[in-house]
């Protein structure tokens, strides 16, 4: 909206520069006032964030002595070239085949949940949300312990398949017991964003479809779903990222056979004592993981 | 005024749609519930009940190695949440209300911390320090050790970001229409700040806080990594403890974190209703 001429100004000419001036004054005070406030944090930041980014970024690619010593100075490129190592893929195909599993099942489950929530009169919404939110916040390491206790081979299902007469579940340490843990430590992830998308969707298109005939599942697929999609990607990266980077679940419900990269990693550092592959595995695991989240703000996501 | 009516589904949906939320309620609480009552079961062996018994909370406060690791959490958890409070603070007033040179750049890196992986972090702060004490003992020939004080900066370091933001969001939902009837009024900046902006943001600040506390207590994997022989927190200590399989001791620990962690919620509840 360009105007052909120039309108009017409403802002009455100074006599002279000195208001500008003034003013010009006031925004470099401010400016400096501003940073003055935001010093601290950065430099926090920067020396116990930054840094160390910088450090691990330099370490990956330092060389091994066979000591398990880091050599700095001799620079070279092994701990990249040996992330495509079979071995290392598999691991990293296991990790990444989980978290998706862990996400689909989770928004399988999350889906139809949140809309059942957002669907409640205001109230009793607040309530149910309150009764996601407090598993949310307890300890997540006990959380993930109680599955081992259920689990366990003189826990409650195998005890109950037992007296069924199947006979005892071996479902610990196995890529079952890992993903329940995952689905069971991530899934308010999926539910609070989609939550959101789904309670403020405008119900009176739905309402509409149906007055034009739409089916149920005709109305849902082509009104609810689309209108609800940005919660459906913001939930499945809130929940796939940190699947992803998984350690604590896998260490405590998994088993050799299921190390995902999040123990891979830990590994290099505490037992094989090989930190630039070690830095070098962390810093492309953390990469992929920045681009998840660039698409999750590009979507819109604010839910943290 | 009817409710949602579009959003109602009809017979099997409906009855479907509530059996799922009833079922996904059951796999969230469940598994605590149980670990609840096991903690107060007096046999050894997990899986059989022998009686309700307060037992095992006896020997977790008789257990020289789980009181410490307690008392270290707290300390750290108390001081890095009243540091990453304060900084965090800072850094979202500055982020929000002022414009300065860095400013970009700044924004970018206080999201970093939430982002990048637990297992990188921690990678990040071991090699730092091992860096930084490599240096101090070449300039000054001590030796420092990892511990205490390793852990808090680095909780510091993750906690700084979350409280920003948590506060940062806060700051944005402010009506600017407030600050603006101080100013008419004559206050300064930091009149404004103190009597108009700080009390409306205080509820921002305390979930951040809150929040701060809450990862403090729940951090495993960047804390193993930084602490030092003797100086491990609980849940690092728990966390050695469930490799090695399942007690009885385990649960009564875990029930009690549990029972923390939900007061904390409640109070996080009481505060946001209060300032409502």
């Amino acid at each position: 909206m360009s105007a052909p001429t120039a309108p009017p100004t409403l802002v009455p000419k100074l006599e002279d520069g000195t208001g500008e001036e003034l003013e010009h004054a006031a925004t470099r005070a401010d400016s400096r006032r501003g940073a003055l406030l935001a010093l601290p944090g950065f430099a926090y930041l920067f020396l116990f964030f930054a840094l160390p980014l910088g450090i691990v970024f330099v370490y990956s690619f330092a060389t091994r002595s066979s000591t398990g010593r880091t050599i700095l100075g001799q620079w070279s490129v092994d701990s990249y070239t040996r992330l495509i190592d079979p071995f290392v893929l598999q691991i990293a195909w296991r990790s990444f085949a989980l978290a998706a599993a862990a996400t689909a099942l989770c928004l399988l489950v999350g889906y139809p949940f949140a809309y059942y929530i957002a669907t409640r009169s205001p109230r009793v919404r607040g309530l149910l949300l309150v009764m996601v939110m407090i598993p949310f916040w307890s300890n997540f390491l006990v959380r993930t312990y109680a599955w081992r206790v259920i689990l366990g081979s003189d826990g409650p299902v195998s005890r109950l398949t037992e007296l069924v007469g199947i006979g005892q579940t071996r479902l610990m340490f196995t890529s079952t017991a890992v993903m329940i843990g995952l689905v069971y430590g991530y899934l308010p992830f999926m539910i609070l964003p989609l939550y959101a998308s789904i309670e403020r969707l405008d119900f009176s298109l739905v309402e509409a479809g149906r007055d034009l005939y739409a089916s149920g599942w005709e109305a849902f697929r082509r009104i609810t779903w689309p209108l609800s999609r940005a919660g459906v990607i913001a939930g499945s990266i809130l929940v796939f990222i940190p699947s992803f980077g998984a350690y604590v679940t896998p260490e405590i419900l998994g088993g050799s056979r299921t190390t995902m990269l999040g123990s891979f990693i830990v590994r290099q550092f505490l037992a094989a004592r090989d930190w630039p592959f070690g830095s070098s595995l962390s810093f492309v695991v953390m990469i992929a993981m920045l681009v998840a989240a660039l698409v999750y703000f590009r979507v819109g996501g604010k839910t943290l | 005024m009817s409710l949602r009516e579009g959003a109602q589904p009809g017979g099997t949906t409906r009855w479907a749609l509530s059996a799922n939320a009833w079922l996904v309620f059951g796999f969230f609480y469940l598994p605590i519930v149980l670990l609840v009552a096991l903690s107060f079961n007096d046999n050894r062996m997990v899986g059989v009940w022998g009686g309700a018994s307060l037992r095992w909370y006896r020997e977790m406060l008789g257990n020289a190695s789980v009181i410490a690791s307690l008392q270290n959490s707290l300390v750290v958890a108390g001081i890095s949440t009243v540091l990453s409070t304060v900084l965090g603070t800072a850094t979202a007033i500055a982020l929000e209300r002022f414009r300065f040179r860095g400013r970009a750049a700044f924004d970018g890196l206080v999201y970093l911390p939430v982002i990048i992986p637990d297992v990188t972090m921690a990678v990040m702060m071991l090699l730092f320090f091992a860096r930084a004490f490599a240096m101090v003992y070449e300039a000054t020939g001590t030796t420092l050790h990892l511990g205490i004080t390793t852990i808090t900066l680095s909780h510091i370091a993750f906690n700084i970001s979350f409280v920003a933001i948590v506060v940062r969001a806060r700051l944005a939902g402010l009506d600017p229409a407030l600050e603006e009837a101080a100013a008419d009024l004559y206050a300064d900046r930091r009149k404004t700040f103190r009597h108009v902006t700080l009390p409306l943001i205080m509820p921002g600040i305390l979930g951040g806080a809150l929040l701060a506390l809450t990862l403090s207590l729940d951090d495993v994997v960047i804390t193993s990594f930084v602490a030092g022989p003797g100086s491990t927190t609980l849940p690092v200590y728990v966390f050695g403890l469930v490799r090695r399989g399942v007690t009885p001791l385990i649960n009564a620990v875990s029930t009690v974190m549990l029972a923390a962690s939900m007061l904390l919620v409640l109070f996080s509840l009481l505060v946001q209703r209060r300032s409502q």
